[in-house]
């Protein structure tokens, strides 16, 4: 089985029954983790470490350490280090950055109707905390971050959010908003089995940037930014696009860097667009028409208008065309479609540091599609 | 920084290896370590760099980290081409293994039970005693997977010196890492050993429960695919490992979910209250979901997973269908497999919605894909009665599109529908007739045609239609002229005019005559036969009410779905395929003789790459359309409608005269003379030559007993014999001796056979493949059967005391028992008489209530002892046999020779 990266296929070979989603989820951290680039020219220039970390990474078949930071204990081999999260200079210490990123998934099918519509959510943490500990024996690195942690200097932190069962839990009124979270999953320093007794989120970061959570929630959401689109052949030879596009959330919140791709038929050319916001473009290559709209508030309706001409011969038989959906991204700081709510972020720490949680909300589009054309 | 290690790849100046040399033994350090670094990168490359060996390994005691890697690397490429020289290699990684630096001591024990050379084998023994007991975790942890590694070179000396004990200590380590390590290696050593090496007892089992908590997320894999071997004692031992096992799904690592999701289905069945079995259900969905968001390969293990389980509990996923639509950029072998899903979920409940999508796939532009989905149509349509009228209804739509394909895979797919409600639908006929000229794919046009036969009387130019096509009939494919043959008979019975009656003529004689295919001449005679003795049977044959097809969408057998869900996550389960087909090193046991039927089954190919996709999953499962033509012509063979069968000879000369046929099919000589030994290769397949023969054991020696007899016209010369690799290796000890066989003679040979010449792999079987060929003659090849009792050797009698020794040192796993119902042991001297000549010694008898216990040894080449023990009631039908044996994958073999022996 193997994965494609770039220019580079991981490939891993078995003669027995092995376990095939251990194995590609392996792959995939491979690249996910340690190479940020990862391709021909950087293995060449690195083949050293390479072999050293699918060492340490993987034995007799068996995937061992994928995280970095403790890979990064075990290989010295410094010198063309290409990797691993660079620590920024030490100037903001002992903070706790927590950026709760929620995607759209939205799927609208020819009539207008949202056939499919779900969140992932994601609760992306940096952490700068200083390690107190002043450690030699390499050997004992993961020692130190699964277990020791506690008892020598990583601090323990505790999430709290609107979450409605654990509202309940604890008796408290669910006044105001508490969400249903569907499917929650955690980072590998989440005490599991403390949140399925309690749902308390407890966890011991490990230092750098990584995913606390991610969750998914599949209540029906409005769509975001709507569009329509009305295609009109004029003739054999001109095609003409109406599209509007619509905001459909609250007007203090404004979408930013919207980008609508409208599909075109491939053979169109001379393109001619007027839009009442925004820029169009003709991408040829993608067989689209890219609209940017960099800032899009709420409540707000913009209209584009496009012809093209098409070559006029067309071939007799019925050929399917590319059905290609109408997709659009975006980004809303500031705003959540659940409505999560990071409550509190308490670090404890023993030492009498004070580190400091600062949090970010910001909804994306992910999957996007309205099969409107 | 970036690297500059690529420069190492770029010394291509002749006389490179001279060049290395001399650097390997510069006095720099610096020099020396580059020099290494690019021996590596040609080694990496494909060089052989293999002559570079000694002065490699000169360079291996260095302080230097890095430097001491590389050179390892390097051993485990090349120490199997130098086994002499890897020797010297040894003393540094006795003396790495006992080095300050953990890190030191861990690298010399992996990478020494990385080279495969049995001399460096030996001293890796001490060394890694050592590092299972050594203070630090890394060490320990590294060290359990070394014994694995060494099981897989040579188990014995793992078990010899104690290893075993060793890693099972280690589940009891303090470092969950090790635990999990040391289970990884437990568990492989078991997949590989016929002997039970690592049980779970409920000790271990929370052990492990515990570890679990803490360890990596690969940990968590190796843990829990271990576990979900464990079978718990009743369902409130499976309640309470179900519970703690559930946190698991919450993790961000697909493999541990779906691992720990094929922990609670294995724990589920023992579960019986039903309300934890809903909640565990609605507990597991959300995780199963969020797989989909993942990469697209891990999506397809997911998919392939999922297939699996909504197979056996469908609720999990019943309102999740709508996770299962498209997206527009899933790779193709995503989609096909989201599609497989979306039809096992479809209910009358769905439906609207499902067709909505299924209709939005067909006017895709892949074509394998909408070809999957104008399918998906027509098997929903026959599995959901209620919808089926809705379905046609989009099918019509899309076969108004007029895109080629999409319409002749609606019509294969209505086909389907037609023979699921008969007499419902056929308002239709008439749009379909109209696409009748731009079919161009067999099964389309072969649909198309049983349409037309089977709605003969319905459709007014159904024999206009039908000779359209016998024009071109010599040209079509089999399928197409099978089914042109079955529907024109079909308009013959149904309108029996002058039209139909010609065709019927022309169709015959193309397809007996004209054809060198025997399944259609085969066909074509039975119906021809039918037809000229007996048009109103014909009839009844024919154009019988033909059995009620079911939506195949279901298609894994029940136990065989069991044994893939117990493999969820591993390559079985994305095959669909049980372990032992694809993999040649998995233990033999004794159940699974009958793995060859699965062999063939279900798709071919593991898609894993986008490039691939189309092949594997696509294959759709075809059995529904195949039902359709057996189907069709089943009923001819319906014993209960046809016609007795005893004039057929008589019948086949008829038909031979009226169709100036010449084939003279030669007559099958009564009985052979001699011996009655099984006819193997009959003349009538051999052409004229017959071929019989056993396998004969005589004064401790194997023979293959064969009798050649030769009914042709002319001599047959230059014999010569080879056995395919089987079970027991059996060769022949020396050439085929024949004489020139003259027409109308015959040969008794006794061929002396050696064992264990070319053993096959797998779990024995009794099959023995032969081929025998001549000068005159193509390669004849037969089957026989390898009849164990031939082979017991006069060595395998046992005394009492130590029968019973060796009873009781087997473990139970070993004791495997088979109750063959129709044999009566009528005089109990005669039987034990008749069982000792064939060197199964006799024991002790005892009397267990009314029933007679006896027991007896026997013995095969190579050791092998079988104890036995038969369970009868003298003079009654029945006789349960017990056997004991250190190789149960033989049992099978041995039932099948107890039985003949106690049959004769």
């Amino acid at each position: 089985m193997f994965i494609q990266h770039s220019n580079v296929y991981l490939m891993a070979a078995s003669r027995q029954n092995c376990n095939a989603a251990s194995l590609i989820s392996f792959l995939h951290s491979v690249v996910d983790h340690y190479f940020e680039e990862l391709e021909e020219e950087s293995l060449r220039d690195n083949f050293v470490v390479v072999y050293e970390l699918l060492d340490e990474m993987m034995d007799f078949g068996y995937p061992q350490y994928t995280e970095a930071k403790i890979l990064s204990e075990f290989i010295k081999t410094d010198a063309y280090r290409m990797e691993t999260s660079q620590r920024p200079p030490m100037a903001v210490t002992n903070a706790v950055f927590l950026d709760v990123v929620e995607s759209v998934n939205i799927l609208v099918n020819t009539n207008g109707q949202v056939i499919r519509s779900d969140v992932v959510g994601a609760l992306k943490m940096r952490t700068y905390l200083r390690l107190l500990l002043g450690y030699s024996d390499v050997g004992l690195v993961y020692m130190l971050v699964y277990k020791a942690a506690t008892c020598c200097g990583m601090p323990e932190c505790k999430l709290g959010l609107n979450d409605r069962v654990l509202l309940e839990a604890q008796g408290r009124a669910t006044k105001g908003k508490a969400i249903d979270l569907e499917d929650i999953k955690f980072h590998q320093c989440v005490r599991l089995a403390r949140f399925e007794n309690d749902r308390t989120i407890s966890f011991i970061p490990p230092d750098g940037a990584f995913d606390l959570m991610t969750y998914r929630l599949s209540t029906q959401v409005k769509p975001l930014i709507w569009v329509e689109a009305q295609v009109e052949k004029h003739s054999r030879s001109r095609v003409e696009i109406m599209v509007k596009a619509r905001s459909q959330f609250k007007e203090r919140s404004t979408a930013t860097n919207v980008e609508i791709e409208l599909p075109v038929p491939v053979d169109a050319s001379n393109p001619n667009i007027r839009t009442s916001m925004g820029s169009a473009s003709y991408a040829p290559e993608n067989d689209a028409l890219m609209w940017k709209i960099k800032s899009f508030p709420g409540g707000k309706e913009y209209m584009l208008r496009a012809e093209f001409s098409l070559s006029s011969i067309t071939a007799e038989e019925a050929t399917p065309e590319r059905k290609a959906p109408i997709r659009v991204k975006f980004e809303i700081p500031y705003f959540t479609v659940s409505g999560i709510q990071v409550r509190y972020l308490k670090i404890i720490e023993k030492s009498g540091y004070q580190a400091l949680p600062w949090v970010r909300y910001i909804t994306m589009a992910g999957e996007y599609e309205l099969r409107l054309i | 920084m970036s690297g500059h290690d690529s420069k190492y790849f770029s010394t291509t100046k002749k006389g490179e290896i001279p060049e290395l040399k001399e650097e390997l033994n510069s006095q720099y350090k610096d020099k020396r370590k580059d020099a290494v670094k690019k021996v590596i990168a040609a080694m990496t490359v494909g060089k052989d760099v293999s002559s570079l060996f000694t002065d490699v390994v000169n360079c291996m005691q260095t302080e230097n980290l890095e430097l001491k890697k590389l050179v390892y690397l390097y051993l485990i490429n090349y120490a199997k081409s130098q086994p002499d020289l890897a020797i010297l290699a040894v003393n540094t990684f006795v003396k790495d293994s006992q080095d300050p630096n953990p890190l030191i001591r861990a690298l010399a024990v992996r990478t020494m039970g990385c080279i495969r050379v049995d001399k460096i084998t030996e001293y890796l023994c001490d060394p890694l005693q050592r590092c299972l007991k050594d203070d630090d975790p890394y060490v320990r942890k590294t060290a359990a997977i070394c014994v694995a590694k060494l099981y897989d070179i040579n188990a014995e000396l793992v078990e010899d010196r104690g290893f075993l004990e060793s890693v099972k200590d280690l589940i009891s380590d303090n470092n969950p890492m090790v635990v999990a390590n040391a289970v990884a290696a437990l568990t492989e050593i078991q997949d590989n050993s016929v002997r039970p090496v690592f049980e779970i007892t409920s000790h271990t089992l929370s052990k492990l429960l515990t570890a679990l908590n803490e360890c990596t997320e690969w940990g968590q894999v190796f843990i829990l695919d271990a576990l979900s071997r464990y079978k718990a004692a009743d369902a409130r031992e499976a309640e309470n490992i179900v519970e703690r096992v559930t946190p698991r799904l919450q993790h961000a690592n697909c493999a541990v979910v779906l691992s720990a999701v094929k922990m609670i289905l294995q724990q589920m069945e023992l579960i019986t209250s039903t309300d934890v079995v809903r909640n565990l259900c609605k507990k597991m969905a959300p995780p199963l979901v969020t797989l989909l968001s993942a990469e697209p390969e891990i999506q397809y293990v997911a998919l392939r997973n999922i297939n699996l389980i909504v197979q056996r509990r469908p609720t999990i996923l019943a309102h999740e269908i709508k996770v299962f639509f498209c997206k527009y950029n899933d790779p193709i072998y995503v989609k096909m497999e989201k599609l497989e899903i979306m039809i096992k979920l479809a209910s009358d409940r769905n439906i609207d919605q499902v067709l909505l999508e299924f209709k939005e796939y067909a006017t895709e532009v892949d074509v394998d894909f909408v070809r999957k989905a104008v399918r998906a149509i027509g098997r929903c349509a026959i599995k959901l009665e209620r919808a089926a009228e809705r379905c046609i209804s989009v099918l019509l739509e899309l076969i108004k599109i007029k895109v080629n394909y999409v319409v002749q895979e609606a019509i294969i797919v209505i086909k389907d529908i037609f023979r699921r409600y008969p007499n419902t639908y056929e308002s239709i006929i008439a749009t379909l007739c109209e696409s009748l000229d731009t079919l161009d794919e067999p099964e389309a046009k072969a649909s198309m045609i049983w349409i037309i036969g089977e709605y003969a009387e319905r459709i007014d130019n159904a024999d206009e239609l039908l000779e359209s096509f016998l024009e071109s009939f010599p040209e079509e494919p089999a399928q197409v002229q099978l089914q042109l043959l079955t529907a024109t008979v079909k308009l013959f019975l149904k309108k029996p005019t002058e039209g139909p009656q010609q065709m019927i003529q022309v169709v015959l004689n193309n397809a007996t005559v004209e054809t060198d295919n025997p399944d259609l001449r085969d066909r074509a005679y039975i119906y021809w036969r039918l037809l000229s003795t007996d048009p109103e049977a014909a009839k009844d044959i024919v154009l019988a009410e033909k059995p009620v097809i079911s939506d195949d969408s279901n298609l894994l057998e029940p136990s065989l779905l069991d044994e893939l869900l117990a493999n969820i996550a591993t390559l079985s389960s994305v095959y669909h395929k049980p372990p032992e087909t694809f993999v040649t090193r998995v233990k033999a046991t004794a159940q699974k003789t009958e793995d060859d039927e699965y062999a063939e089954g279900s798709e071919a190919g593991y898609p894993e790459s986008s490039a691939h996709s189309a092949d594997g999953p696509t294959s759709p499962p075809t059995s529904s359309s195949n039902d359709a033509h057996v189907g069709a012509t089943r009923p001819a063979s319906a014993p209960s409608t046809s016609p007795p069968a005893a004039p057929v000879p008589d019948l086949m000369g008829d038909l031979l005269g009226m169709s100036n046929n010449s084939i003279v099919p030669v007559d099958q000589p009564s009985t052979p003379p001699g011996p009655p030994l099984p006819v193997l290769l009959p003349a009538s397949t051999g052409q004229g030559l017959q071929i019989s023969a056993q396998l004969k054991g005589q004064d401790g020696q194997i023979f293959y007993n064969l009798l050649f007899e030769n009914n042709s016209q002319i001599p047959l010369d230059g014999f010569m014999i080879q056995f395919n690799k089987n079970s027991l290796g059996l060769a022949a000890a020396g050439p085929l001796q024949v004489p020139q066989l003259l027409p109308g003679t015959s040969v008794a040979i006794l061929l002396p056979m050696v064992l264990f010449q070319n053993m096959s792999a797998g779990p024995p079987s009794s099959l023995l493949q032969v081929a025998v060929k001549n000068n005159q003659q193509p390669v004849w090849y037969f089957n026989d059967k390898i009849s164990l009792h031939v082979f017991f050797t006069e060595d395998g009698r046992m005394e009492r005391g130590s029968f019973l020794e060796t009873w009781r040192s087997l473990p139970d796993s070993n004791e495997i028992s088979k109750d063959l119902p129709g044999i009566t042991v009528n005089g109990v001297e005669s039987t034990l008489d008749r069982l000792v000549e064939s060197n199964m010694f006799f024991i002790a008898k005892r009397k267990h209530s009314n029933q007679d216990v006896f027991y007896f040894s026997a013995k095969i080449p190579r050791g092998v002892a079988f104890l036995i023990e038969l369970t009868t009631v003298v003079g009654t039908p029945g006789v349960k046999c017990a056997i004991k044996t250190p190789s149960p994958e033989m049992a099978p073999l041995f039932f099948e020779a107890i039985e003949t022996l106690l049959k004769s």
